[in-house]
């Protein structure tokens, strides 16, 4: 071995050891801020974290894009869903009167709200786009109580990480971060476009998630739970989707 | 090994010629950033097609479904149903890992992308290797380099160790120009990037316009990819081939 090759050699080590320790020292801050996704395992999870974690660092509190009224779709895409069943027909008939939240987990008032109560509470509003991950795009006006408002009635706890929620579809439900369930956007939705939000748009209840993808704005959900921990959900990583193959996080 | 001679006698035994005759070509950084750009964009290529097939279908603007009249349809079979493409069947979704692959690529390419940029600001590589001559900037020139492309001229010796002008110019168009616009225009389709950077989108004219950009630019570099592969052929696929490997050449001997 000659000289140049062992200088070579020492130089590649020692930047090899500062990019290890590097490394090991970002995952662990990152750990910290809650930057990590439940979906950072396997073949994946580098560019998922590396995604999840920039645009938390760059806009936790950043607002969906809101568009002119004149820019509402006039003839919006509801996608479909699999047959709605019994149960729904069977709601659906009674005018969703009968239609409950229920609201558990890590908070000191667990709740079944009514839907009359839902709408009883203050709302918020904003024409937003919708997007899919095939690619297409629709923009409405979404009404709704805003998401923070429902976890404060029920006193979520300081220790809150993730809220879960579920459709009544079976075996459709996600779940997001604080920085979503928080944001001011993040609405249970009970209209759009100024009448009652459709059924095939997700009516009577959607949570409406504007800064994700279609997919995590869940339709005709039934009920959240509050969790510090996604492990015990489903296969862990999180939602429906990210147990089938899609990112957890959908803000790209 | 003489360090002062910058064609390094290094003579390989399987070919009988003296000393002298290789050249130092492509340097590590370069070749390394080249091969890691070529797998992630292979990676973005394949993965990108297999989202397109969920919705082949593309809009101007904010706005595009399929209640939306579109500017370009792809007229290919879908792996989603809903999508009215005229064929009797629908594809699988491959968008779980597709779009899991297509962002860790794109993580990839910017990476090896801003790693490049940097060093070849700082070690002078784009001034020296990749900015034409003032010289060779006129139409003249230029015109004269295209003629030799297309009667299919075999490059001289120089070539060997230097890009020619059109190498150059579209290199640096590569570089400079679509290797950004593609980034730009995938970023300002994600809804959490388009929420802290409004402007992004804004500036191009839309969601659905960023989207269309973004695969035509991706027309663009397979162009581009498909032309310097030829080129690679024609000027001698193993000899360039070992260039970006090895980092050495030998000059045609005349």
């Amino acid at each position: 071995m000659n000289k140049i090759s062992r200088r070579k050699l020492i130089t590649t080590g020692v930047a090899a050891a500062a990019g290890a320790s590097g490394l090991a020292v970002a995952a662990k801050v990152a750990k910290a801020h809650g930057l990590i996704p439940p979906d950072s395992g396997g073949l994946y999870g580098a560019g998922e974290t590396l995604t999840y974690a920039a645009q938390r660092v760059l806009g936790r509190h950043a607002m969906a894009r809101e568009f002119p009224r004149g820019e509402i779709s006039q003839n919006p895409f509801a996608n479909e869903v699999a047959p709605l069943g019994e149960e729904f027909n069977r709601l659906q008939a009674a005018g969703f009167a009968e239609w409950r939240l229920t609201v558990d987990g890590m908070a000191a008032r667990p709740t079944t709200f009514s839907l009359a109560e839902i709408k009883s509470y203050p709302t918020t509003s904003h024409i937003t786009m919708i997007g899919c991950e095939e690619g297409w795009t629709y923009i409405a006006e979404w009404k709704g109580v805003p998401l923070s408002f429902i976890l404060d009635r029920v006193g979520a706890l300081p220790q809150v990480r993730y809220v879960v929620y579920r459709s009544i579809q079976p075996d459709w439900w996600e779940s997001i971060d604080m920085a979503d369930a928080l944001h001011p956007q993040t609405v249970v939705a009970t209209g759009m476009n100024g009448a009652d939000l459709p059924v095939p748009f997700g009516g009577p209840l959607r949570l409406r998630i504007p800064r994700q993808l279609g997919y995590k704005s869940v339709k005709y959900i039934t009920h959240l739970t509050l969790t510090d921990n996604l492990k015990p959900f489903g296969q862990g990583k999180g939602g429906a989707a990210s147990d089938g193959g899609y990112a957890w996080y959908a803000g790209i | 090994m003489n360090a002062t001679v910058p064609i390094a006698g290094r003579a390989s035994s399987r070919i009988a010629m003296p000393a002298a005759t290789e050249v130092k070509r492509h340097s590590a950084t370069v070749r390394i950033t080249h091969w890691l750009t070529t797998i992630a964009f292979l990676a973005l290529l394949v993965t990108g097609c297999e989202i397109v097939l969920s919705h082949p279908r593309f809009y101007w603007g904010e706005i595009g479904n399929v209640n939306v009249h579109p500017w370009l349809n792809l007229h290919l079979p879908s792996s989603r149903d809903t999508v009215p493409t005229g064929y009797g069947y629908v594809l699988p979704d491959q968008n779980g890992w597709s779009r899991y692959l297509h962002f860790q690529s794109a993580w990839l390419a910017v990476g090896t992308g801003l790693f490049y940029l940097l060093w070849g600001v700082f070690s002078g590589h784009f001034r020296r290797n990749l900015l034409p001559a003032a010289s060779d900037l006129s139409i003249k020139k230029i015109a004269s380099s295209i003629v030799n492309r297309l009667r299919f001229k075999r490059p001289g010796p120089e070539e060997s160790w230097s890009y020619n002008v059109l190498q150059r110019l579209s290199y640096l168009t590569v570089i400079f120009v679509l290797f950004p616009l593609m980034i730009w225009t995938g970023l300002a389709m994600s809804f959490g990037f388009d929420s802290a950077f409004p402007i992004a989108v804004r500036l191009l004219g839309g969601h659905q316009t960023a989207r269309s950009l973004h695969f035509l630019v991706t027309i663009l570099l397979v162009l581009f990819l498909l032309v310097h592969v030829v080129m690679v052929i024609l000027a001698g696929f193993r000899a360039r081939m070992r260039a970006m490997i090895t980092g050495r050449a030998v000059p045609p001997t005349e």
